[in-house]
């Protein structure tokens, strides 16, 4: 399996991503520069977090007309996995691959801070190897991370199980306390109904290591190894 | 050479915290006189003379990029 992380102007956990699959996950991965159309065959694409164009107008906004955009729209949507993480998550709501938008976080703050997930859709090919409920401890960095769509909108997500993620406490509760950044219903992450593409704020990549202070993240990934050894067994 | 003003604000309904703290803030400077208030960008937009179609134009790139239809709605001034 191979990943190909993308590098925008202004990406800042791009190393993370690719440190994290190469040398924790101990997968191939390369980097696909903004400029490029190339995705060098990658199988699963990795938005990452930061800043792309200094987040001017808009997080995500520039990014989606980006070269690199249009080979990974085209990805997406012959059914490419794809995963966008907090910048990332924006660039994919603003490309229209992921329905809804993150507008600035209800506090106006900055939040940088571990927080509790709780897996509530574990049938993905990013959370297999989770049990629906299980709480993973991951961090966010975000200033604008509050998930916002109309109340229809949000209903066809719920019905179709597409929040994968909610901001939760310690022990699972999704409540206003565990909320870091006024998101509608707690919402952390979503795929798109076809599944297989994902945006979350919080950054996996970020908990591969205990020294990190968590290796909950690592779940994903394992998630990912698993849907690709059951392609491959599968023929 | 012309100029048009694009006007994009927050739809109704949509949360706003920096216009919520930003009239807090009035409040605490002793102005209570204000129910809310809304926070919103304009563009200004310098157009060549010899530009064509130049409001269906317009139109299209504030529904590309100047404006999110998901979370803002967008006027170009007259």
């Amino acid at each position: 399996m191979k990943f190909g992380v993308v590098t925008f102007p202004g990406s800042n956990c791009d190393y993370d991503a690719y440190a994290a699959v190469r040398h924790v996950v101990g997968e191939d991965v390369e980097f696909l520069w903004h400029k490029s159309n190339d995705l060098l065959n990658s199988d699963v694409i990795i938005l990452p977090g930061g800043f792309t164009y200094g987040d001017y107008l808009r997080s995500g906004a520039i990014a989606k007309f980006a070269p690199i955009m249009e080979s990974v729209i085209k990805f997406a949507n012959s059914g490419g996995r794809v995963i966008g993480i907090c910048n990332g998550f924006q660039v994919l709501t603003e490309s229209g691959l992921l329905p809804g938008a993150l507008i600035r976080n209800d506090h106006l703050r900055f939040s940088c801070k571990y927080v509790y997930l709780k897996v509530t859709n574990n049938q993905t090919d990013y959370t297999s190897v989770c049990k629906n409920g299980d709480v993973l401890k991951i961090p966010i960095a975000h200033g604008e991370g509050n998930y916002y769509n109309f109340d229809g909108d949000i209903k066809t997500l719920e019905d179709n199980n597409q929040i994968v993620f909610r901001y939760c406490d310690e022990n699972g509760d999704v409540n206003a306390q565990s909320n870091p950044n006024g998101s509608i219903n707690n919402i952390a992450g979503i795929m798109n109904k076809e599944g297989n593409v994902l945006g979350m704020m919080p950054h996996p990549e970020r908990a591969v290591e205990q020294l990190l202070g968590s290796t909950d993240g690592l779940r994903l990934f394992e998630s990912l190894q698993t849907a690709f050894s059951k392609v491959s067994i599968g023929g | 050479m012309s100029k048009k003003t694009v006007y994009v604000r927050l739809k109704e309904g949509v949360l706003d915290p920096q216009g919520v703290t930003i009239n807090k803030s009035l409040k605490q400077m002793g102005y209570d006189d204000f129910i809310s208030v809304r926070f919103g960008k304009f563009f200004e937009l310098e157009i060549k003379d010899d530009a064509t179609d130049i409001d269906r134009k317009l139109n299209e790139v504030c529904e590309k990029l100047l404006s999110n239809p998901v979370i803002e709605n967008f006027t170009v001034e007259k």
